[in-house]
């Protein structure tokens, strides 16, 4: 474990350019914590927390100054490596009949400020676009390619629950370069052959006790904090011996179906695929766009959307996440991260509707 | 995933609406498939939908497909000529496991449309005839001018390998076969086979499945040797895009063809 001076995070930015990455990390924009290019260490919300709560999101002033006090804002890093927007080919009318072209993915790319939950929801979605008989190749292309440094958190969000999800506050693999931000220095571990490459490029020491052992405080601290808990236990049996619980009416008639927690879930991964053509008919682009299992268009066959109602569509959603990810995946689809919770126009708590149903066990429908 | 080019080499026209598109790779890459596949087809300026393979297994250098025009896509599919050209990704999913059936029973059941995805195992099975038990087709088709394969169908009829029964849920005066859904075939069948110890697979309108696996697992044939073909909306073929899911199964990779045993607990879940 190595020890940096906190005036030295720049040259650690500085480092990964020089390696040829274009650096994305967290910045101020549009009213929260949102991800884009870093170009020094100066460009971070250093000093900013956000209080968050079901349905509320609000930033503030935080008196200890530090670099990563905050924890997650609305966009995940899904937004680069399983981008909203992406033209997966091009169709050229041609006298052989039709041409497709696709562009191959050049950019370097660094992630700053990767948390665990995140990392682990990087490692799902890997599952999901890798682990298969098709692997997808764009994001297959932007994942080998990006260079991704963790760092622990040193505060829990009102809406987080890694611990009872289990993927985090701690990040366990999967980065490169592991950040854990101290009082007077980061602490920095590096995790793979090019991690180290470039941690070898930065001033650091050897990290003292006194240090380390203040790292395990610190990570002892945020597991107290956690905003929130869900009970994992048996939750997967439990939600599919549910699927007429009186409860999923009552939250579809809460939920606007509006996808927002689709869209700010990092482990989420639906989209939909149009077809683009340009005016004069001559050339045309397939686009993938993220599409959400909240709409009624995303279950349409024969004329009909299978999942008609709210309460059909949030189900999906919710078990999907937490009980036939499993089957799926061999794992939850949750990584705790709250973002449904807190982005939520109207405050709905996966972890609230997860207990309910635990507690009415075998509850089901008048009418069914 | 970039489709492959395809043209089309012959169009034969199945009824008023629907259409049998014979297509061969434009650089000469033969296609293998298994019964009950599918691939996802590439209309230019439109779009991309799944149409499951209709024609022979094992032929190497042409794919069958038979696409009944009921909106943008399947449209500009139909009015496809000789010479065009359309992308194609596949083969994708897991077909009708034919080999379940060899040395016993089949029984055959088809709505519609539906008959298109089964007509390759009539092939199979033609194709090693003596390898199967009775092999028994239920066909219903709405009306006379909806009824899709009618040549062959009378072929099958006549030849001694099949035992084939056409019905049509509408009375036509041009027509003197039964008339009725084809669930009202069932029991027919049913004396005529083991049904314990049959192998039964079903595609045609969801509707139709779901009486038709009602009455055939009612008649005795085994839920684990009963199997369906599923339809959802599909965006990717691959697994990757979400929209199939149906309970835990990603129906493009897990189906389209799943037996009733998995099925079950589903089926109780209404809009799942
Ligand atoms: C695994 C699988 C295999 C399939 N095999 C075949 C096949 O062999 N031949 C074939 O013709 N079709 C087949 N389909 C159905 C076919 O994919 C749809 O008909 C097609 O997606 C419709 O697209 P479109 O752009 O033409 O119509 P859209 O513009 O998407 O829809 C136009 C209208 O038709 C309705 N519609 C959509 N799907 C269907 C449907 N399946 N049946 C009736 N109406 C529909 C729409 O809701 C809408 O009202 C298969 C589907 C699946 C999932
Ligand atoms: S379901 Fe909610 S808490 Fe779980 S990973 Fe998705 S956004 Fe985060
Ligand atoms: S649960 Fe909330 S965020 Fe998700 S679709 Fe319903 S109203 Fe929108
Ligand atoms: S069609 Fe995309 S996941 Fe099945």
């Amino acid at each position: 474990m190595r020890a940096l001076a906190k005036d030295n995070l720049s040259l650690l930015i500085q480092a990964l350019r020089e390696e040829g990455y274009e650096v994305l990390g967290p910045r101020m924009g549009e009213g929260a914590i949102i991800y884009g290019p870093l170009d020094s260490a100066e460009e971070l919300p250093r000093g900013w927390i956000e209080e968050q709560e079901a349905g509320r999101y609000r930033l503030k002033r935080d008196p200890a100054n530090r670099y990563f006090a905050f924890t997650l804002g609305p966009q995940s890093w899904k937004k680069y490596l399983h981008p909203p927007n992406l033209c997966l080919y091009k169709t050229k009318k041609t006298d052989q009949g039709l041409e497709f072209k696709s562009e191959s993915w050049h950019k370097k790319q660094a992630f700053l400020g990767v948390r665990a939950c995140e990392m682990e929801a990087i490692l799902k979605q890997d599952r999901v676009f890798l682990e298969q008989l098709h692997p997808d190749k764009p994001y297959q292309e932007r994942r080998e390619s990006v260079f991704l440094v963790g760092v622990n958190c040193s505060r829990a969000g009102g809406a987080c629950f890694c611990v009872s999800t289990e993927t985090g506050p701690t990040l366990k693999s999967g980065d490169d370069i592991t950040l854990t931000e101290l009082e007077e220095i980061f602490l920095l571990e590096a995790r793979s052959a090019r991690g180290r490459a470039v941690l070898g490029r930065l001033p650091t020491e050897e990290a003292s006790s006194h240090a380390l052992s203040e790292a395990a405080r610190q990570e002892e601290h945020v597991c107290r904090q956690m905003g929130r808990t869900l009970d994992t236990e048996g939750l997967a049996e439990l939600l599919k011996n549910n699927l007429n619980h009186p409860r999923w009416k009552d939250v579809g008639d809460r939920c606007l179906t509006c996808g927002n927690c689709t869209m700010v879930c990092p482990t989420c991964f639906c989209f939909s695929v149009e077809e683009m053509t340009d005016l004069a008919g001559l050339e045309s682009q397939r686009v993938r766009q993220w599409d959400s299992c909240f709409s009624e268009q995303f279950t349409l066959t024969s004329g009909n959307s299978q999942r008609s109602s709210a309460e059909a569509r949030y189900r999906q959603w919710m078990t999907h996440k937490l009980a036939t990810w499993h089957d799926q995946f061999d794992e939850s689809g949750c990584v705790g991260c709250g973002r449904c919770i807190v982005w939520c126009p109207v405050g709905i708590d996966i972890t609230e509707e997860a207990a309910v149903i635990r507690e009415k066990d075998g509850a089901s429908h008048a009418n069914s | 995933m970039i489709p492959a080019l395809f043209e089309v080499t012959e169009v034969s026209r199945d009824n008023e609406v629907t259409f049998s598109l014979e297509a061969r790779s434009k650089n000469g890459v033969p296609f293998h498939f298994r019964p009950g596949q599918f691939n996802m087809l590439y209309a230019f300026g439109k779009g991309e939908i799944p149409i499951s393979i209709s024609g022979k297994p094992y032929t190497d250098h042409t794919v069958i497909h038979t696409v009944q025009n009921v909106g943008a896509v399947s449209r500009a599919l139909t009015e496809l000529r000789p010479g065009d050209s359309f992308g194609l990704r596949g083969p994708f999913g897991r077909g009708w496991p034919v080999e379940k059936a060899l040395g016993g029973d089949l029984l055959l059941m088809a709505g519609g449309l539906g008959l298109a995805p089964l007509r390759p195992v009539i092939y199979e099975v033609l194709h090693s005839r003596s390898s199967f038990g009775r092999v028994i087709l239920l066909y219903g088709a709405r009306s006379l001018e909806r009824l899709v394969f009618g040549e062959e169908l009378k072929q099958w009829q006549d030849g001694h390998d099949l035992e084939v029964f056409v019905t049509l849920d509408i009375a036509d005066p041009e027509w003197n076969g039964h008339v009725g859904v084809v669930t009202s075939l069932c029991r027919t069948a049913a004396q005529l086979i083991d049904a314990s110890n049959a192998t039964a697979f079903i595609c045609g309108p969801p509707i139709m499945m779901r009486f038709s696996m009602r009455e055939l697992l009612g008649l005795g044939v085994q839920p684990a040797r009963c199997f369906v073909s599923l339809e959802r909306n599909m965006q990717c073929g691959v697994g990757h895009c979400g929209h199939c899911q149906y309970g835990p199964l990603f129906l493009c990779k897990d189906g389209p063809v799943i037996d009733c045993e998995g099925l079950l607990p589903w089926l109780k879940v209404k809009e799942l």
